[in-house]
């Protein structure tokens, strides 16, 4: 490219002005897996459409679910979106294994680069963005406005429109299946790779405009969640009585408000780089790669604690739970937690000591890293300390809180061994690395969301999960584990670099075989889950929980029934003790049966939908570059957006009749059972 | 379940009249904070691009220099605009507490016409500088300059069509309880927006100049 | 502490038999060190790891619902000493390890100069170190000499126990430069040059390659590093020397297109100014050199006419002489009679004084040849 072409942007005189870079070469008939999958998804999708419209289920599903601004439903879809994407983040992950595995042994595998490129960069980011985040976002959506009392969160109509703007991301990622290509350049995109030189096609701009519109989701989710929390707690709830699950919840929120901004203007920068012909991260007239790199991590690192904040909250409970005993140590647990949410903003540059800043830079860095596992050790010891003269009850969730913890500090140990500048210069972006945070994101996070799922399911739904069921796919899950990602440790000692589709030496061969096996076990452990699920639904009667309580809970989540009402609490709880419902349980408290009252409720509202539906057209217009889309979209979003704004009957008061009605009948129900 | 007997002076454990526990009340402070809480995340953005200014701020790449394309006078006028249009907005809140509604709406359309003012002197400027050739894609110091300088544009833009919409608002509904809520919304946005500015004006233009 | 390591490395020998740990067991002097490192890290933190997990399964095991027998205590919730033991034994580890990694970082820092050969021989002050420049391309690796005056793609090589300077960069996308059996890696960026020092301390063949992913032909940029004895290495150097090719910038520029897998090629001669053509991103002669570039912005940019005079001195990378530069763009500060567009330095009539005083105002930089070198 000579000079005079930089000084301008990128040429669009070839575009075509109705379907942008769109054609018939866009749609992958050439890739045969990928037409497999195509088939597989539109059988899948046809036969659900048509069983919907079969059983007439249309009506209910978006009345009562798309458009619900119940906190509870919301929280509940994005479990299931988390779920959806998982499945396809693991069948990724799948391929990867299996690939490598054939490779490593000199075969030519089934993957050229680019599809194989593809793949890793898919996988990373489906699993941080549309699997971990809504996995901990429902968590938070669901327990925490129980947990402090309240009927639902700040803003219900946000929080709708936060779910479809999340999903709408997921659905541009999707998309880039079937329709063009995703991104290669892995799942940070750090230029000049993923600039307009290196990847002209449409694959970055998918990755860009995806997390763009759901980050959006996420930031407005994020204080939603902050201003529920600080203003909505029920009278008697001072900060220190609130349950662990919430105080995570806190930290994770204020860190995504605090992060997430950043994560917009970098991607919104490498997106002027590409669309204008900007020079931010180029190599070109004073553009700075380095700096993005930068950028991106000082989101990135916050973005992982995000993520486990919660989880830890999610173990703090179910670890009280479980043993029937006061957690150890609450105060120490709020003062780690909130150490852990500060530091995390201040260890960035550890991903990449290997850019050479020097000495002090990297031994200050990688110093801070090592100080934030003095108050995940404290945390680890307060849940060992838990269970120390308790009497522990092995369900599901239990066992998934004791293999985390012994998975966790594994990973914890490798974690400060990277955070150690001069041996990280060895085991940086290797399969070292890669086996590290798997191990702490598989071993906290998705243990963690297992444990929690097993945990809440009896309250979302009034039945709990098959127990036998879940024990299977704990123990799969976690021999699967080990058994595929210490092989990767191995690996990484012996030099294998990641995101490696070829390999020249057959030596490694036995380690990547043991490593696919692992990821089958895996597999299994995710079919066992899907398993535990219908067989939970099909014994839904013998499962039942009418109690409302059914593990002997402490917070305020089990003082009302299963499921909850929509408007949660017939009275607002009073708080008097950190652990609520077991101090109420506890001094014998009395559930009141009169004397209700009118309850101020929110309407549900189809605008989230829309907009959302609306910006993710915008979206593929922007990918696509099909400007007139583009415009006429942005036009009619915003005019839709000012709409709503002129609707002001927003909520309406439950007559008091209608909550006897409810409440009468739970009552009755109690009394049957005692 | 180990729960020991009742308690004779068991706590109350329910609030059961809405007089000690005022729901709407709790709603409304929620919003400011809520809103307080997203300008601070803005803030962020534009922390982000006032550190990218200050990073790729001296890369001219042999091109020009602030020195070279500001016309300070200009941005003294437009940033006297702003200013301006922060006073009136609050001289709109006064009547508003006041409840005069013809005050409200006339003190809002002057800091509409101050902002529009504003935005036009910026669109001069920047249709100016590309004329000149000193384009976002010239040098990574334009590339920086342009965004967030045209951010905070777009950000007034914004606030603009938003003020548009209240006023139509106010006219419809009167200064209810909601409308209150979103003059004093939009205050915040727009008081927030000025500070911006003057960090834009004293970090990009003040010291491109001066230094 | 000498004993920890072998002896560590033997206890893992039944799990590990049959593979190469090379991190772990390297040849070269900076990637013991930092194998050592990592064990002495290791051990510190199970210090406090295996006590945690051995507990995990002792209180799960001893403290079941169906064990009567155990105590149970549901109130039981806190204990100030056992809260300052928690959270003071981590951090008297992480205070060790924080110590450890000051010191550690420090003595290993890529860019300094080696201290010592091995653990047993010091360094020779008089012995100079090998300089290499390696060049990460799409998707191959370029070695440059400057000292031999050779080049070669996909190979390199040096004498043993002599201590070896890499100069690292990239010719268009992000990689990093890794011999595991050398030493640490360290990032290969365009229009950057970092530094690695390291010594091999055996010889024989290791295996390198780029250690961060560049795109499609990624898992094929590997090459083999010989560590040889000086005669051999003599040899080396004059079996590539007798190859036919020259590499100057239209050579390099030719081997900067795209491929996979390239074979192991030699070039007797190298143009001795393409290095510093190559980090500062102008090796294309059409292309603005980053350090002429930067010379001009320290000196206050090139005013609005530099946006279209700064393409006449494309490619000529001598930033050393900025009053030739700026006289190519300053066209009211000094009177350029003729801008020539050849590309070649010759300079315009120039008002001196003007350009006196406006260096006088800027300091004197030596950012010359390593513009934007970090550290």
């Amino acid at each position: 490219m000579s000079l005079a072409q930089t000084h301008q942007g990128p040429d669009y005189s070839h575009l075509d002005p109705i379907f942008g870079k769109l054609s018939w070469e866009s749609l992958p008939f050439h890739e045969p897996i990928l037409v497999v999958t195509f088939a597989a998804v539109a059988f899948g999708g046809l036969a659900v459409f048509a069983l919907l419209t079969y059983f007439k289920l249309w009506g209910y599903l978006w009345n009562e679910w798309l458009i619900s601004i119940d906190h509870k439903k919301i929280g509940i879809m994005y479990m299931v979106l988390g779920l959806i994407m998982f499945v396809r983040g693991f069948a990724d992950a799948l391929m990867m294994r299996g690939h490598q595995a054939l490779a490593a042994s000199g075969a030519e595998g089934f993957l050229p680069p680019h599809h194989y490129d593809q793949i890793f960069t898919a996988h990373g980011v489906i699993m941080i963005f549309f699997v971990a985040m809504p996995f901990v976002t429902g968590l938070m959506n669901f327990v925490m406005p129980l947990q402090i009392g309240a009927r639902d969160v700040a803003f219900p109509f946000l929080n709708n429109f936060s779910f479809w703007m999340t999903v709408s991301g997921a659905v541009l990622v999707m998309l880039s299946l079937f329709v063009g290509e995703f991104s290669t350049a892995g799942w940070l995109a750090y230029p000049p790779f993923s600039g307009l030189d290196a990847s002209p096609s449409v694959g970055v701009d998918y990755y860009i405009w995806a997390l763009q519109l759901a980050g959006i989701g996420t930031t407005l989710s994020g204080i939603n969640l902050i201003v529920t929390i600080v203003k909505m707690r029920a009278p008697g709830m001072n900060y220190m009585k609130m349950p662990v699950f919430t105080w995570t919840a806190l930290c994770t929120n204020i860190l995504i408000v605090v992060t997430f901004p950043i994560l917009t203007a970098t991607l919104a920068l490498l997106t002027m780089d590409r669309y204008v012909g900007t020079h931010f991260f180029t190599s070109e007239l004073g553009g700075s790669p380095m700096m993005y790199v930068n950028l991106i991590w000082i989101w990135g690192h916050p973005e992982v604690y995000i993520l486990i904040l919660p989880i830890f909250g999610v173990f703090s409970e179910v670890v009280a739970t479980f043993c029937g005993k006061r957690l150890f140590g609450y105060t120490s647990m709020v003062y780690a937690t909130a150490v852990i949410m500060i530091l995390s903003y201040l260890v960035w540059l550890h991903h990449f000591f290997t850019m050479g800043a020097g000495a002090d830079v990297n031994s200050f860095f990688g110093i801070t890293t090592m100080v934030i596992s003095i108050p995940t050790g404290a945390k680890l010891f307060n849940w060992l300390f838990t269970m120390y003269k308790g009497r522990i009850r092995y369900e599901p969730p239990m066992l998934w809180t004791v293999g985390f913890m012994l998975t966790f500090v594994i990973g914890g140990m490798t974690g400060v061994m990277l955070a150690v500048p001069p041996a990280d210069y060895v085991l940086h972006n290797s399969l070292f690395l890669i086996a590290h945070f798997h191990n702490v994101i598989i071993g906290g996070v998705v243990f963690g969301v297992f444990a929690a799922i097993g945990y809440w399911f009896p309250k979302a739904f009034g039945f709990k999960l098959d127990a036998f069921w879940g024990k299977v796919s704990f123990w799969c899950w976690f021999v699967g584990f080990y058994l595929a990602f210490m092989p990767l440790y191995v690996l990484g000692l012996m030099g294998v670099t990641r995101r490696l589709s070829q390999f020249e030496d057959a030596a490694y061969s036995a380690y990547f075989v043991a490593a696919l096996i692992g990821a089958v076990l895996i597999a299994a452990g995710i079919a066992a889950f899907f398993m535990q699920l219908y067989v939970s639904i099909k014994n839904r009667e013998q499962l039942k929980d009418t109690t409302g309580d059914p593990w002997g809970g402490r917070t305020l989540e089990w003082s009302t029934s299963s499921p909850p009402p929509y408007y949660n609490f017939a009275f607002t709880p009073r708080v008097h003790e950190v652990d609520a419902w077991w101090h109420m349980k506890k001094v014998g408290y009395k559930r009141p049966t009169d004397g209700y009252e009118p309850i101020h409720m929110p309407h549900y509202t189809s605008t989230g939908i829309i907009l959302a539906g609306i910006l993710t057209v915008m979206g593929f217009g922007l990918i696509w570059h099909i400007w007139w889309l583009v415009v006429a979209t942005f036009i009619v979003a915003i005019a839709y957006g000012i709409g709503h704004t002129f609707n002001y009957n927003r909520d309406y008061y439950v007559p008091a009749d209608e909550v006897a009605e409810i409440e009468g009948k739970r009552t009755a129900q109690l009394a049957q059972e005692s | 379940m180990s729960a020991t007997t009742p308690s004779a002076e068991a706590p109350e454990f329910f609030v059961r009249s809405t007089h000690d526990h005022d729901d709407g009340h709790h709603h409304e402070t929620g919003t400011m904070i809520g809103f307080w809480i997203y300008l601070m995340s803005d803030c962020l953005i534009f922390g982000s691009l006032f550190a990218v200014y200050a990073v790729l701020g001296n890369n001219y790449a042999a091109g020009p220099s602030p020195k070279d394309l500001f016309d300070i006078d200009m941005i003294l006028v437009s940033t006297f605009m702003l200013l301006f249009s922060s006073i009136t907005y609050g001289f709109a809140v006064l009547r508003m507490q006041m409840n005069d509604l013809k005050g409200t709406q006339l003190w809002l359309i002057i800091t509409g016409l101050f902002g529009l003012g504003f935005l036009y002197l910026e669109v001069l400027e920047f249709t100016h500088l590309w004329h000149e050739g000193a384009t976002p894609m010239a040098s990574a110091f334009l590339s920086s300059f342009y965004t967030l300088v045209g951010t905070h544009g777009l950000h007034v833009t914004g606030g603009v069509i938003w003020l548009i919409t209240l006023l139509i608002q106010l006219s419809l509904k009167g200064l209810t309880h909601e409308n209150q809520r979103r003059v004093m919304c939009l205050s915040m946005f727009w008081h927030f927006l000025d500070l911006i500015w003057i960090g834009v004006f004293s970090f990009v233009y003040l010291t491109g100049v001066l230094l | 502490m000498r004993y920890l390591k072998p002896a560590s490395v033997l206890l893992l020998t039944p799990f590990l038999s049959g593979c190469n740990l090379v991190v772990m067991n390297p040849s070269g002097d900076i990637a013991s060190q930092q194998s050592s490192l990592i064990i002495y890290a290791t051990i510190l933190m199970l210090i406090v790891v295996l006590p945690v997990m051995a507990l995990t399964i002792l209180f799960a095991y001893k403290y079941r619902a169906s064990n009567k027998d155990a105590e149970y205590d549901p109130e039981w919730h806190h204990s100030t000493s056992l809260e300052i033991v928690i959270w003071s034994v981590p951090m008297a580890i992480i205070l060790c390890l924080a110590g450890l990694t000051w010191v550690a970082t420090h003595r290993l820092e890529p860019y300094s100069p080696l201290s010592r050969i091995s653990a047993e021989k010091p360094i020779n002050e008089n012995v100079k170190p090998l300089v290499i420049q390696a060049v990460a391309m799409d998707w191959k690796w370029l070695f440059i000499y400057p000292e031999q005056g050779i080049a070669t793609v996909n190979e390199v090589a040096a004498p043993v126990d002599r201590p070896i300077e890499f100069q690292i960069s990239a010719s268009k996308i992000m990689n990093s430069f890794f011999i595991p059996a050398l030493a640490g890696q360290i990032y290969a960026m365009p229009g950057m040059q970092t530094e690695l020092n390291a010594v091999i301390n055996e010889e024989g063949v290791y295996k390198g390659f780029s250690a961060n992913y560049s795109g499609a032909g990624f898992s094929h940029m590997y090459f083999k590093f010989h560590g040889m004895n000086d005669q051999d290495f003599d040899t080396w150097v004059s079996k590539v020397a007798e190859a036919s090719d020259d590499l100057n910038r239209e050579a390099y520029l030719d081997l900067e297109h795209p491929s996979i897998a390239d074979p192991v090629s030699y070039y007797s001669s190298v143009d001795p100014e393409l290095w510093d053509a190559i980090i500062n991103l102008c090796a294309d002669k059409t292309k603005l050199c980053q350090n002429d570039m930067m010379m001009v912005d320290a000196l206050g940019g090139g005013g609005l006419e530099g946006i279209v005079l700064r393409d006449s001195f494309a490619g000529i990378c001598s930033s050393d002489d900025p009053a030739a530069l700026l006289a190519r763009i300053r066209i009211d500060r000094v009177m350029a009679s003729s801008i020539d567009e050849t590309g070649n330095m010759t300079v315009a009539q120039t008002d001196f004084s003007a350009l006196d005083a406006l260096r006088a105002l800027s300091p004197t930089q030596e950012r010359s040849s390593t513009p934007s070198t970090l550290n």
